[in-house]
């Protein structure tokens, strides 16, 4: 057969150009997960101190984000932000932006739940040997709160990368974006190319995600293991 | 006279609306013993929280060494440099090893030297006869060698004053003479100043210089530790020390 479809894959730069799109949508993701991770440990920090009005900001910061779907936050920072306050950037650089934000929100809360959960006594006793809030945090409540945060934070990085398929929709030359010109492209010589590039898609997405889902299962089970053992 | 460590004035303590400790007042000289008794739920803890700064307390004043406290938490933290306290629940780092338990103290609050620091948590570990356990996690010790560490890690700031509260009250029966014996060293040997919550009437009469009873927040009395056990002075105490059956 002249055509099985699996052969568009070959087709000239077509691999080499999905592959490009792979390293886009991984730089994207990674980009956003270290730099919403770092603001989201400052931020859930932050969400376990008494004041009140700075709680409460934060709060709406993480519900903003949570509740608003991210296709919307997507254009609303990709259509409305740009013309209303002149704020212009590159598409691949405003979705890093969306992401680290949406990032930021919800490690916030990953990094509270984790740091209330550390018992009321760690922190007394941490105070009675004369350690300031600084050194509390730095020393006792954030090292505890560490391992139960991690397979939260992996589920979501797992999260992120799948949604980074939205990409295409502000038009970021993401691994979703190339595959469908390569679709579009070779239609004609390739009827059932759809099926190969979706496929090999798929297995990128897979590759990443399931090692990363894996890793969060097996460290979750090793910290039960360590609390009930 | 000896000097005295501790004084309290008209303290009283409230949690929102509910009054906790009335009219508290209470003083300390240096080197003596005070055992506070009282039946649960008497404010024992509360009080001796409110020592070290961890209750907020809304009347009346603490003069510690002298000094009147402005409970700020800035100079509670200073202070609870002074005044050491160990809990019921020991409370170890479970993220830190044993000797790092106890030199986080010393090493970053007080900035000691740091090799000087670990030789001397090493001594202070050897005397509870803990040496060989410096490098483990606390998970793997039982709940009398976690106490005895939480105790080190309280004497490794060098306090003048110390606070127990019902230290052995979660141990094991057979793990408790251990750490008794360890704090009536620390009152004969060291001639340590310190409070003692306790439910362990012997190891009252034994070390206690003079008896604080407590009951629904108030300061029944305050009587020379023999006396007490032999003759308080309220019948409230009598009928206290009759229900403990010792």
């Amino acid at each position: 057969m002249a055509h099985s479809g699996i052969s568009v894959l070959l087709e000239g730069t077509n691999f080499t150009r999905l592959l490009g799109g792979l390293w886009v949508t991984v730089k994207i993701a990674a980009i956003a997960l270290i730099v919403g991770i770092v603001l989201g440990i400052i931020l859930g920090v932050l969400r376990t101190f008494k004041n009140r009005p700075l709680r409460l900001i934060l709060r709406l910061y993480l519900e903003f984000f949570r509740i608003v779907p991210t296709v919307v936050l997507l254009f609303l920072f990709y259509y409305i932000l740009p013309r209303q306050m002149n704020f212009n950037l590159p598409a691949d650089q405003l979705a890093t932006l969306v992401f680290a934000l949406w990032v930021a929100a919800e490690m916030s809360d990953i990094v509270r739940g984790a740091l209330i959960s550390v018992p009321k006594h760690q922190r007394e006793s941490g105070m009675a040997i004369g350690l300031n809030r600084y050194q509390l945090y730095r020393y006792v409540l954030i090292p505890q709160a560490i391992s139960l945060e991690i397979p939260a934070t992996i589920n979501l990085a797992t999260r992120v990368i799948k949604t980074t398929s939205l990409l295409m929709l502000i038009s970021v030359m993401d691994v979703i974006n190339i595959g469908q010109q390569i679709i579009e492209a070779n239609n004609h010589s390739h009827p059932t190319g759809v099926f190969w590039v979706y496929g090999l898609i798929f297995l990128f997405y897979f590759l990443i995600d399931y090692p990363l889902s894996w890793w969060a299962k097996r460290l979750e089970k090793k910290r039960l293991e360590r609390a009930n053992g | 006279m000896a000097d005295k460590v501790l004084e309290v004035e008209h303290l009283e303590k409230y949690y929102q609306k509910k009054h906790v400790l009335f009219d508290i007042n209470l003083s300390i000289q240096q080197g003596e013993v005070v055992t506070l008794l009282g039946p649960s739920g008497s404010g024992k803890s509360t009080l001796i929280r409110c020592l070290n700064g961890l209750e907020e307390y809304q009347k009346g004043t603490i003069i510690f060494e002298g000094k009147k406290i402005v409970p700020t938490e800035k100079n509670w933290q200073q202070i609870r440099q002074k005044i050491g306290m160990v809990f019921q629940s020991y409370d170890l780092f479970p993220n830190l090893t044993v000797i790092d338990n106890i030199l986080l103290g010393p090493i970053k609050v007080q900035k000691q030297d740091k090799s000087a620091a670990r030789v001397e948590a090493k001594k202070l570990l050897k005397s509870v006869d803990l040496e060989d356990y410096a490098d483990v996690y606390p998970r793997e010790l039982s709940g009398g060698q976690k106490q005895r560490v939480a105790i080190v890690r309280a004497l490794a700031l060098h306090p003048d004053f110390m606070l127990f509260d019902e230290v052995t009250a979660s141990l094991d029966p057979e793990m408790v003479r251990g750490i008794l014996n360890i704090i009536k060293g620390l009152a004969n040997m060291d001639n340590m100043t310190m409070i003692v919550v306790t439910h362990e009437m012997n190891f009252a009469q034994e070390i206690a210089d003079r008896v604080v009873f407590l009951e629904n927040g108030h300061i029944l009395e305050q009587t020379p530790a023999k006396q007490f056990f032999s003759k308080p002075k309220t019948d409230r105490a009598q009928a206290f020390l009759d229900s403990m059956d010792f």
